[in-house]
């Protein structure tokens, strides 16, 4: 061994050799460090240290900069701490602060080198030791190693004391419990003077304030102190972000802070802190408005300011006011606007935001046409970041802030002509969701998807084709609203549409599917010798019923002059001749006739329907068409009839549908839904009855494909479903129940209202108050009456939106280590703690246990925990009850306990009375019975 | 507090990482990769704050250096950049107008510094000449280490041991 460890350590090629080799390997890179790394897996092995130790060094250096895999020398690297040399250590602590994880399978074996260091009369032993479990610790050595942290906590270097300070932070994280050992050390050193231990731990109460900023307001009075007395920007930045935590908790707090930090707002020369004065004022003091004021006018400074890093940060602080103050913003308009065509997209993208935030209903049509011209402008990735958020700020709330629906449907219409736009999905979505909520605006919204449909350019452009999709079926749904169906129709069959995706097509097909029968209809039914008021009357009863329940009829019916001036007008502008129809058949023929050969099934079964419908109507439509008009009422009758019904069943309105829609239907009379749920819970066992199972489906279907195509396919399926769901079927033919929102069913069974029928609006709400009493669930539908308003009435599904707030709730923290500082802190300030009776004495009487180990003998106490590493508040419990009270029967009640530990307690505190003050403190709380926390009425 | 930092060449090749957070080696690689694409190909005159993976990474640019450090949303910008300025002036007074080859050549001793400075990602010294002061002190430790390690006769010592 001792030969190759000479040639080893003579020949061996050191770091820079190394560096210089690599720098010299133009592109045979890789092979040279595989070399490098052959070399170093033999040096690692070698038993003289300082071979190893170069070999060690060498391989950090190729893992640090290269990526090489390090964990192979993890216990190598222990070897070589284990030297005496500091060059040595250096090297290995550098490595393993490098390589070690929580898995590393030699981390325990490091416990002791590091509290070997930790323990060294060699300062910057100690400080590389406290560096490498700061990066590494976990549990098991923040656990053994506390006592060591701890007494460097009041280290009389103060070196080593601000570097333990600093370390804390991470015993605290990993190991709570460590908090009741040094929490009164680390509070001691806030009333340090030497200002870089005071900043080490500032620091870490901004750290642990971050976290849990409750807890630390018993330290409010030295936080207090540092902030007037600080001097240095450092400490002043720390301290003014712990009280940007506590400020919003505790309004008398928050009083006293705002002058001092308004001070140091006027007078700072240093940007940083300003800067940091500032998002203090803005994030947690906004309701003193005098400090807000000045806050904006230095935001202003910023936002003027050469330097863009300035610029940048005045604008986020100014999306932070705006929640608030939204003056803020509009004070400063001009230069957020010139901010939009800044060089810097980070500046652009905040400026962009605030400009987002400003709007309001009355502006929002110029700030859109300002926001569109800087997309038309500027590069795509920002181009679609404007039009994202002018999509997502418009349709916010429902539209909200949205009054002139036409204006903005034809807006959605010119952002999809941007060139840029790739945000198609969304305006998809939108198109749909607001022809289904806003009835006034399908005249306008079937306008701007026919502008869009019939330009074959757009057709090209695959980020478009969702927009087409969402045109396609506006334009089919809503075609009554046309001014030439003919034309749309010749825009849904064009050749250029194989372009299209099949999910698309199929969208296109349906809908020239609609306006094909909306044609024949039109022609043969209404635009023929039929009056259409009276052609509702003449209908066989099922139909009629269907009809009069069908929400677009019943409007243009009731509105009857508007409708048929609507109709008058298409009639003037395409005249539907007979000719026309023959024609469009045609068209129909020639183009799908292809498509019956497609490979995509929902294509192919789409054209066939269609088709299905052309063969079935086209020589009747030729008779008709050489015969004429006369005889078509007794041949056409058929037809007709076809044609009456199918259109019936397109001309069914589709509405959103609220997940709560179940619970608008209203509860017969002699139906106990929960009795029978309950028999059929014991008579199932876990098996969902199936009305539930069939209404969770539809509805949830619904919601999450955004209410676009799940429409159509429902239509299409319902047949199918029906099927599947006959149970259902029985169950509503019997008891007049509407439950799934499906169009073409209709046909099957059409004497059930729709749920979102407006005419059993009112009834509807009565029952929800049933519904509410019987359900005890609060799904009242909120249907607020925009009646004064000329906007037009957006239908709204109760809970949807809200309810995602409401379920949102802060993300439960792991307290421990906020309980165990609480714990430290209200014991030290003779609060009575949050914590519960029984809960506290196994605590406290846990923590005194601790302290006095601490005060007597902290070797002891980690051999302990060393032994008995299980679950330690299972320890705790055996240090409380087990071992002060082993006599005790376990099975005494608990009140007892508390009582006995609480008298055992107090007797031992009597007898260590002049040692422990600080214990006796503790013992107060359990005096007190008061539940709520009482927070020191500090600095007064 | 500051999750890590990074020394990039305007090359894009790494000079120096240092992790205050656990990173699993195949994420370190991950964040170089995606870091040096966002902020090297950022122009002269911008801001040097880029929003990452819900941190701020804070840069600036010495010579052909990128000085990159990450951290958390609420944390002070400015600050960051004056702990990177901070930074460059004791690499600076430690090598003598620093340049990119001396934290080539001197790796480990650009840690060593760092070191120094921050802590458990928090800065540990505003001091440079403190710094400077422990550093040198450090040095001469190894340094007379490495003079007993290398003299012929303790190798041959160790060797005939």
């Amino acid at each position: 061994m001792s030969g190759p460890s000479l040639m080893d350590s003579l020949f061996q090629r050191s770091l820079e050799d190394i560096i210089k080799g690599l720098r010299q390997q133009l592109i045979g890179e890789q092979a040279f460090i595989s070399k490098a790394l052959e070399e170093i897996r033999k040096e690692i092995k070698s038993t003289d240290l300082s071979t190893k130790s170069t070999a060690l060094l060498k391989l950090s250096y190729l893992s640090n900069l290269h990526f090489h895999d390090l964990s192979f020398a993890a216990f190598h690297s222990l070897e070589v701490l284990s030297s005496p040399r500091f060059s040595h250590k250096k090297i290995a602590y550098h490595a393993i602060s490098l390589s070690f994880h929580d898995s590393t399978p030699v981390l325990l074996l490091i416990t002791n080198h590091l509290r070997k260091d930790l323990n060294s009369t060699n300062e910057f032993e100690v400080s590389l030791s406290l560096q490498c479990l700061s990066r590494i610790a976990n549990v098991d050595l923040a656990r053994d190693l506390t006592p060591e942290v701890f007494a460097l906590l009041s280290s009389n270097k103060l070196y080593l004391r601000k570097r333990a300070v600093a370390v804390v932070l991470r015993v605290f994280e990993k190991y709570p419990d460590s908090v009741r050992v040094c929490f009164k050390r680390l509070v001691e050193n806030l009333e340090n003077s030497d200002p870089q231990i005071l900043s080490a731990v500032v620091g870490v109460f901004s750290e642990l304030a971050c976290k849990d900023p409750r807890s630390y307001l018993p330290l409010a009075p030295e936080f207090y102190k540092i902030l007037v007395d600080s001097k240095n920007n450092w400490i002043s930045i720390k301290v003014l972000k712990i009280f940007s935590k506590l400020a919003p908790l505790e309004r008398r707090l928050a009083k006293r802070v705002v002058e001092p930090i308004c001070d140091l707002l006027r007078n700072t020369g240093a940007k940083s802190l300003l800067f940091e004065c500032i998002r203090t004022v803005v994030t947690s003091l906004s309701e003193y408005e005098s400090a807000v004021r000045l806050a904006v006018g230095k935001v202003r400074e910023f936002l003027v300011d050469e330097d863009p890093n300035l610029k940048y940060l005045g604008l986020q602080a100014l999306r932070i006011v705006a929640e608030k103050h939204l003056w803020a913003v509009s004070e400063n308009k001009e230069v957020i606007i010139k901010s939009l065509s800044d060089a810097d997209p980070n500046i652009k993208i905040e400026s962009l935001r605030l400009v987002m935030a400003m709007v309001s209903e009355h502006n929002v049509s110029e700030i859109s046409r300002v926001l569109v011209n800087y997309a038309l402008k500027s590069d795509p990735v920002f181009c679609n970041e404007i039009l994202g958020s002018i999509l997502s700020t418009c349709s916010r709330n429902l539209y909200e802030i949205i009054v002139d629906f036409d204006w903005y449907v034809s807006l959605l219409g010119e952002m999809s002509r941007i060139p840029h736009c790739q945000t198609g999905e969304e305006i998809e979505n939108q198109l749909i969701d607001i022809g289904l909520r806003v009835k006034d605006v399908r005249p306008e919204l079937v306008r701007v998807a026919r502008d869009l449909l019939i330009d074959p350019a757009l057709l090209g452009n695959s980020f478009l084709h969702s927009v087409l999709s969402a045109a396609a079926w506006a334009s089919g749904e809503y075609v009554e609203f046309s001014r030439n169906p003919l034309e749309l129709m010749e825009a849904l069959l064009q050749p250029r549409t194989s372009l299209l995706p099949s999910s698309i097509r199929t969208v296109y097909i349906q809908s020239a599917f609609k306006v094909l029968v909306f044609c024949l209809h039109t022609c043969f039914v209404r635009g023929g010798s039929i009056v259409p008021s009276a052609s509702l009357n003449n209908l066989p009863a099922g139909v009629s019923a269907s009809v009069s329940y069908e929400s677009f009829d019943e409007f243009s019916v009731e509105n009857g002059a508007d409708a048929s001036v609507v109709h008058g007008q298409t009639c003037a502008s395409a005249p539907i001749t007979k000719e026309s129809i023959v024609n469009l058949l045609n068209l129909v023929e020639l183009a799908l006739g292809p498509l019956l050969g497609s490979y995509d099934v929902e294509v192919q079964e789409r054209a066939r329907n269609l088709l299905g419908f052309v063969d079935l109507t086209k020589p009747e439509v030729l008779n008709s068409a050489v015969q004429e008009k006369d005889d078509s009422e007794g041949k056409g009758v058929e037809t007709s009839k076809i044609i009456k019904l199918m259109h019936d069943a397109f001309s069914k309105e589709l509405g959103p549908v609220s997940l709560s829609a179940q619970g608008k239907v209203s509860l017969p009379d002699g139906l106990e839904l929960k009795e029978n749920l309950g028999d059929l819970e014991m008579i199932c066992g876990d098996l969902e009855p199936p009305s539930s199972n069939a209404f969770s489906f539809g509805s949830s279907y619904e919601q999450k494909d955004g209410l676009s195509f799940s429409n159509l396919q429902i239509k299409e399926d319902s047949e199918q479903t029906n099927e599947s769901t006959s149970l259902l079927a029985e169950h509503r033919k019997r008891h007049g129940l509407y439950y799934l929102p499906s169009g073409k069913s209709e046909l099957v069974s059409n004497d059930y209202p729709p749920a979102n029928d407006p005419t059993l609006q009112g009834d509807i709400d009565d029952n929800a108050d049933n519904l509410v009493k019987i359900t005890a669930e609060s799904l009242v539908p909120k249907r607020k009456s925009n009646h004064g308003k000329p906007r037009p009435v957006v239908v709204k599904l109760d809970e949807v939106d809200e309810k995602h707030v409401a379920m949102k709730k802060p993300e439960s923290r792991d307290d421990s280590l906020s309980g165990a500082v609480r714990d430290v802190l209200f014991g030290c300030e003779d609060a009575p703690p949050t914590l519960s009776q029984s809960n506290l004495s196994n605590k406290l009487s846990s923590k005194r246990k601790g302290k006095e180990k601490q005060h007597t003998d902290p070797h002891a106490e980690s051999k302990e925990n060393v032994i008995d590493d299980g679950n330690s508040s299972l320890r705790r419990k055996d240090h409380s009850h087990g071992k002060e009270r082993r006599h005790r029967s376990p099975r005494k009640k608990n009140a007892e306990e508390r009582k006995e530990t609480n008298q055992k307690e107090k007797e031992k505190s009597r007898r260590h009375h002049g040692r422990h003050k600080s214990r006796q403190r503790a013992e107060e709380p359990l005096k007190v019975s008061a539940q709520t926390p009482v927070i020191p009425d500090f600095l007064l | 507090m500051i999750h890590f930092v990074l020394l990039i060449s305007r090359q894009g090749k790494v000079r120096l990482t240092k992790w205050y957070s656990p990173y699993s080696q195949k994420e370190r690689t991950k964040v170089i990769r995606e870091l040096s694409g966002v902020i090297l190909t950022r122009g002269p005159k911008l801001c040097n704050f880029v929003d990452w993976r819900g941190f701020k990474v804070v840069y600036k640019r010495y010579a052909s250096l990128y000085f990159c450090m990450c951290i958390d949303q609420d944390d002070n910008e400015l600050e960051v950049l004056e702990i990177i300025h901070h930074f460059v002036e004791i690499l600076d007074r430690y090598f003598g107008s620093v340049c990119e080859l001396d934290l080539i050549f001197n790796f480990h001793k650009a840690y060593y510094i760092l070191d120094e400075l921050l802590l458990a990602g928090e800065l540990q010294e505003s001091s440079k000449k403190t710094i400077a002061r422990l550093i040198a002190a450090q040095d001469s430790l190894v340094e007379t280490a490495k003079e007993q390690a290398s003299s012929i006769s303790n190798i041959i010592a160790q060797a005939t041991k």
